[in-house]
């Protein structure tokens, strides 16, 4: 098998005597769709947090295209490439949804830092940043400021920040949360139209999204991997469904 | 000079983002006034003189509170140490040529400034706001212990200013010099940071203050950021400590104190911070406010200020601008939902 996109390697975390994370041998290749679900507290978020470099392991590794990185700090692994989301929206508030955006695509082409020429006028990153807005269909709301936007309309630009990065690796805590479902399909379609070469880890307690979203699920209980297989294997999974689907009162 | 492109790039959003920078109609009515002031009240020019350096004292505040969000109650700390390497320069006969001393307080502010950012900047909140109070507090006390050096309590008097270009000679009882050389350096140093707020890096800084989880996993390096802010503060403040110190002749521990922090904080608080011009207006109230009812009240005239700064806070979100935002928003009519 190749060598996969992102890797770890008998990942553990205590927090004082709770074990968030125990031993997890997790693998996402390049170009996966992989859904990471489990019950509440299970350690998903903690496992996203890990990978992303929010938190220091206690033991075991990560690795990114086969390097050691549990020693890079976050800022660092988004340069490589790695990029998430987060449960609970974390935009700027009081900018436009184009700023926003912006933001993101200013860091990556490393235009961020300079000081003179006025922020409007680079072009690369305003076209940069519309485009992906068109694709997102937020153009309409670019102008506006994010706290002016409904709840649905902000998590899509979660995403477009994120999508600004132009990750390898996207890992997306529960894309669609507290999103009416009338208007979580515009989240879910555009999960589901994100470039192929990406590498996908969706967390999410929606099993409709993770069933028809995921080539590969992974169910995470007490912090430790339960179970990994195809959504078919999950499904038909006798201990998942008594630990995770039944109580989701679900299938 | 605008370019009607097809496409995206013709996108309001887009417009609006790329026309951000242009200068407003109405932002030369400011500098107008300051000169006007020149012409109108010759009479007054020391207490014009002392207005500006407190504006573009509250503008270096504004950029690292207002832009970068970094909560300062020791901003004093390089507006002091400004003032007192234009002191002791002078004072000593090491050097006193007006615009390099301004530019040796520049660097000397920005060399404690970057220091104490490596530090403080690591925290946030009441803890940063403590810790640059003690930077002040540590800085305020060598003023006064170094006495061979600082003149101590006392400060240093009369210092030898030589005149401006070697013609404009500074007089402490007409100070038209002082006012036009303090207008020209605000104006440069104005002009400075509205380029650097409307850039990507002051856009950057804006992130920073409005979600810095955010601005850390889209891989902004966000300490480095916040220092060099507070560095480029810091010797913004200088620049009006220096400029303080020339105009005066003298520079005391007042430019050092809690006092002088507070008033400049006060100041923004009251005029709108994150604004640019939030500094003018409440640095003008302010003192104004200060000057005129200090004589007829002359020990309770902070109640006054103290009841303004109580209706700013219950009324006006941001200062006395956010106030005229929130009745230009009503006024206008309001455009229909998209």
């Amino acid at each position: 098998m190749s060598t996969p996109l992102l890797e770890t390697r008998r990942l553990s975390i205590n927090f004082g005597a709770l074990a968030a994370t125990r031993n997890v041998d997790f693998r996402l290749q390049a170009g996966a769709r992989h859904a990471l679900i489990g019950p509440n507290g299970a350690g998903k978020t903690t496992l996203i947090n890990l990978l992303t470099g929010v938190l220091k392991p206690t033991a075991g590794q990560v690795l990114f295209k086969g390097s050691d990185i549990t020693a890079v700090k976050q800022a660092d692994r988004v340069k490589l490439g790695i990029a998430r989301t987060f449960q609970i929206n974390r935009l700027f508030r009081g900018l436009s949804v184009l700023e926003n955006v912006y933001i993101a695509v200013a860091e990556r082409l490393g235009v961020a830092p300079s000081m003179l020429k006025p922020a409007g006028r680079r072009q690369e990153v305003v076209d940069e940043a519309m485009a992906l807005l068109e694709t997102l269909k937020l153009a309409d709301d670019a102008a506006h400021r994010i706290s002016e936007l409904p709840y649905g309309r902000q998590r899509l630009v979660e995403l477009a920040i994120t999508l600004g990065l132009k990750p390898d690796v996207l890992l997306l805590d529960e894309p669609a949360a507290g999103v009416p479902s009338t208007e979580s399909h515009i989240i879910l379609d555009a999960v589901a139209a994100l470039p192929r070469e990406i590498g996908v880890l969706i967390i999410d307690h929606d099993m409709d999204l993770v069933f028809r979203f995921a080539q590969r699920i992974t169910v995470l209980v007490g912090g430790a991997v339960f179970a990994e297989g195809t959504p078919k294997e999950i499904a038909a999974n006798p201990d998942v469904r008594a630990v995770y689907l039944g109580q989701a009162g679900h299938g | 000079m605008t370019v009607q492109q097809p496409g995206l790039a013709g996108h309001p959003a887009a417009v609006a983002l790329a026309g951000r920078h242009r200068v407003r109609l109405w932002e030369p009515i400011p500098w107008i006034l300051l000169l006007g002031f020149y012409f109108a009240f010759p009479r007054y020019l020391g207490f014009g003189t002392e207005l500006l350096t407190t504006i573009l004292f509250a503008i270096s505040l504004d950029l690292a509170l207002g832009y970068a969000g970094i909560v300062t109650l020791g901003h004093a700390a390089f507006f002091g140490a400004g003032a007192y390497t234009v002191g002791m320069l002078a004072n000593h006969g090491i050097w006193n040529e007006p615009i390099t001393s301004l530019i040796l307080a520049a660097a000397m502010a920005a060399a404690i400034g970057l220091a104490s950012g490596l530090v403080l900047l690591r925290t946030t909140g009441l803890t940063l706001l403590m810790l640059t109070l003690c930077t002040m507090a540590l800085l305020e006390e060598a003023a006064n212990l170094g006495s061979e050096y600082t003149g101590g309590f006392d400060g240093l008097a009369n210092l030898p200013i030589p005149p401006l270009f070697g013609v404009f000679e500074f007089s402490p009882l007409f100070p038209t010099v002082q006012y036009l050389y303090c207008l020209a350096v605000l104006f440069l140093c104005f002009v400075f940071v509205r380029t650097l707020v409307y850039s990507p890096f002051g856009q950057s800084l804006t992130g920073v203050r409005e979600n810095t989880l955010r601005m850390h996993a889209v891989g902004a390096p966000v300490n480095q950021r916040l220092v060099i802010c507070y560095t480029i503060s810091a010797a913004l403040a200088g620049i009006a400590g220096g400029l303080w110190a020339q105009s005066n002749a003298y520079v005391n521990l007042s430019t050092l104190g809690l006092d002088r922090a507070a008033t400049v904080l006060i100041i923004l608080v009251l005029g709108g911070y994150g604004r640019l011009y939030g500094a003018f207006i409440g640095a003008v109230v302010y003192l104004a406010l200060s000057h005129f009812l200090a004589k007829p009240y002359p020990t309770a005239w902070q109640l006054g200020l103290g009841l303004l700064l109580v209706l700013i806070a219950l009324f006006a979100r941001n200062g006395i601008i956010g106030l005229y935002d929130q009745l230009a928003a009503r006024w206008r009519p309001r455009r229909a939902p998209p």
